[in-house]
C-alpha cells in the first residue's frame, strides 16, 4: 500500500462564442449634460467582470477618465439586445459592441467641440483627463462638459453612439460540410501534479502550472482571478461533484453543500498561470474570451497523471476514491 | 405569538417584532433592512449568512432571533467607519477577493471573527476559520491572501 505520484498533461484550443444567427450583441453610448457617459448593455455582470471591462473599452475609445463612464446593463427586456452571458462571449461580443457605440459618440463629441471652438473636428483630440484640444495647440482647450452642455442645451444635438457585433455568417461548403464557427479561439496548456493513495483511492492535487494564450488581457486581476477560480472548478467537476447517487438508490444522492462535495479552502493547491497576449484581428483591442476554458483543462490533465501514477485509465466523472479502487482491483485481477 | 426582540446591531439598539421561529437571518433581512448577511442555503451548510454574536461567527439563518435578545450582533453594514473601508475590505477588494460576491459578507464576517481574538493568524488558522464557507467563483486562494494581508496590516497598525 503506497502513495503514488503522477504528472498529467492538457491542451485547449478554445472556441470564442458561438455562431448561432452571428451570435449578435449590442450596445448603445450616451453622454449626460454634465459630460459623463453612459453605456446601456444588455450583457450580464455576474461577477466575471462585465463591467469593469466594458468601462475600460468606453473610456478609453472615447478617450475620457473611467470614472466619467458609467454602464447600465439593467433589463434585457429594456436594453439592447445581447445572446447573453455565456460560451465566454461577453468581452469579444459587447466588447466590441462597446467599442464600435463609443466610436461613434466620440464622433459627435468632436464635432460639437469643433463648432465651440470654431476648428476642423480632424483637428482635434482628447487627453484622456476630461478635455478636447486643439492637436498642436494644447492651449486651445474645452471640457468635454462644456462640450456635453453645448450640445444639450445650444447645439441641440444627441452625443451617443450606436454599436452592434455580428459575426460574419459562414455557410457550410456543399461539399464537405466544412464552415468557420467562430472567428477566435482561446488556448491553453496545463501540467497537473496529482498524489494516488492505493489504499484509500483518494486523489490530492499537489501543484497546478498552465499557459493561457488569451489575445489580450483587458484587466489583469480579473483574468487572473478567473484562472485561479476556474483552476478549482476543474479540481472540483474531476474529483467530486456528481449529482448521482454513490449507492445505486437516488435516494443516497446529495442534497445540500455536505453531500454535494466539492474541494474546501483547505484542499487548493497552489495554482501557477503565465498569460500570454497575441492580439486577436477582431478582439476588442486584441482581446478573445477565458470564461469557460479555464475549468475545462484540469479535468483531463487530472486523468492523465492518475494514469501516470497507478496506470488505470478513469473514464467516468467525477474520478472518485470507488471509482479507482475498482480500477486498481480490475488491473490486479487482469494480471 | 409574536414578539418583540431588541438587540445591538453594529453598535446601535434595535427592536424587531419576529415571527414565532423566525430566525435571526430573517430579522436582519426582512425586518430591519440589513441585507448585507446572504441566505445561501438556509439549512447551516454554506456559511454566507455568518454574522458575529457577542464576537463569535453564528450562522444566522439557523440561530432563532428570540437568542440574539440582548446581544451584540454584527455584520459587514457595520465594518466600514464612513467611507474608511475596513481592512478586511480593503484587501477583499485589492486582492481580487470576490467575483459574484455573494459568499463575501460570510468570509468576511469569518474572518474578523478571526482576526479580532488573533492578529497573527498562520495560513492554516485562516483556512480553519473560513471552512465553513462555500465560495463557488474564487477558488478561496485570493480569499486566503486577502485575510493574510488584513492581518499584517492589523498587526502594523498595533
Ligand atoms: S444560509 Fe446560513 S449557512 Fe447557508
Ligand atoms: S465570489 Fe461567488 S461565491 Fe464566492
Amino acid at each position: 500500500m503506497a502513495k503514488h505520484r503522477g504528472r498529467g498533461v492538457a491542451s485547449v484550443n478554445y472556441p470564442i462564442g458561438m455562431n448561432l444567427g452571428g451570435d449578435p450583441s449590442q450596445a448603445l453610448v450616451h453622454a449626460t449634460p454634465t459630460g459623463k457617459f453612459v453605456v446601456t448593455l444588455s450583457s450580464i455582470d455576474l461577477g466575471q467582470g462585465m463591467k469593469s471591462v466594458t468601462r475600460q473599452l468606453a473610456a478609453e475609445t472615447l478617450g475620457v477618465p473611467i470614472e466619467d463612464v458609467h454602464v447600465d446593463t439593467g433589463d434585457s427586456d429594456t436594453g439592447p439586445h445581447c445572446m447573453g452571458s455565456f460560451a465566454s462571449r461577453g468581452t469579444h461580443r459587447a466588447g466590441n459592441a462597446v467599442i464600435a457605440a463609443a466610436r461613434e459618440a466620440r464622433e459627435v463629441l468632436l464635432e460639437v467641440a469643433a463648432e465651440e471652438l470654431e476648428v476642423d473636428p480632424r483637428d482635434l483630440e482628447l487627453d484622456g483627463r476630461g478635455n478636447v484640444r486643439v492637436k498642436g495647440a494644447p492651449a486651445r482647450t474645452i471640457s468635454v462638459r462644456e462640450v456635453a452642455q453645448a450640445a444639450h442645451f445650444r447645439r441641440g444635438k444627441s452625443i451617443s453612439g450606436r454599436g452592434m457585433f455580428l459575426v460574419p455568417p459562414s455557410d457550410v461548403d456543399p461539399e464537405t460540410g466544412a464552415m468557420r464557427p467562430v472567428t477566435t479561439y482561446a488556448h491553453a496548456c496545463m501540467i497537473v501534479e496529482v498524489e494516488v493513495d492505493d489504499e484509500t483511492g483518494e486523489v490530492t492535487v499537489l501543484s497546478i502550472k498552465a499557459a493561457y494564450e488569451i489575445g489580450r488581457a483587458l484587466n489583469i486581476g480579473l483574468v487572473e482571478q478567473q484562472l485561479v477560480g476556474g483552476a478549482w472548478m476543474g479540481i472540483s467537476h474531476a474529483l467530486f461533484e456528481t449529482v448521482e447517487p454513490y449507492y445505486p438508490d437516488r435516494a443516497h444522492g446529495p442534497v445540500d453543500f455536505n453531500t454535494y462535495l466539492m474541494p474546501g479552502p483547505g484542499d487548493m493547491c497552489p495554482v501557477e498561470i503565465e498569460i500570454i497576449e497575441r492580439p486577436a484581428l477582431d478582439g476588442p483591442y486584441g482581446a478573445k474570451g477565458i470564461g469557460e476554458m479555464c475549468a475545462t483543462p484540469p479535468i483531463p490533465a487530472i486523468a492523465n497523471a492518475i494514469e501516470d501514477a497507478i496506470g488505470v485509465r478513469i473514464t467516468e466523472m467525477p474520478f472518485t476514491p470507488e471509482k479507482i479502487l475498482r480500477a486498481l482491483d480490475a488491473k490486479r485481477a487482469a494480471r | 405569538m409574536a414578539t418583540a426582540v431588541e438587540f445591538t446591531l453594529n453598535g446601535n439598539a434595535v427592536a424587531a417584532i419576529a415571527e414565532p421561529g423566525e430566525t435571526l437571518l430573517s430579522v436582519l433581512r426582512n425586518r430591519l433592512g440589513d441585507t448585507s448577511p446572504k441566505a445561501g442555503c438556509l439549512q447551516g451548510t454554506c456559511g454566507a449568512c455568518t454574522v458575529l454574536v457577542d464576537g463569535e461567527p453564528v450562522l444566522s439563518c439557523l440561530l432563532l432571533a428570540d437568542a440574539a435578545a440582548g446581544r451584540h450582533v454584527e455584520t459587514v453594514r457595520g465594518l466600514a467607519q464612513g467611507p474608511q473601508l475596513h481592512p478586511l475590505q480593503e484587501a477583499f477588494m485589492e486582492r481580487f477577493a470576490a467575483q459574484c460576491g455573494f459568499c463575501t459578507p460570510g468570509m468576511l464576517m469569518a474572518a474578523k471573527a478571526l482576526l479580532d481574538h488573533n492578529r497573527n493568524p498562520t495560513r492554516a488558522e485562516v483556512i480553519e476559520a473560513i471552512s465553513g464557507n462555500v465560495c463557488r467563483c474564487t477558488g478561496y486562494l485570493p480569499i486566503i491572501e486577502a485575510i493574510l494581508e488584513a492581518a499584517r496590516r492589523l498587526s502594523a497598525r498595533g
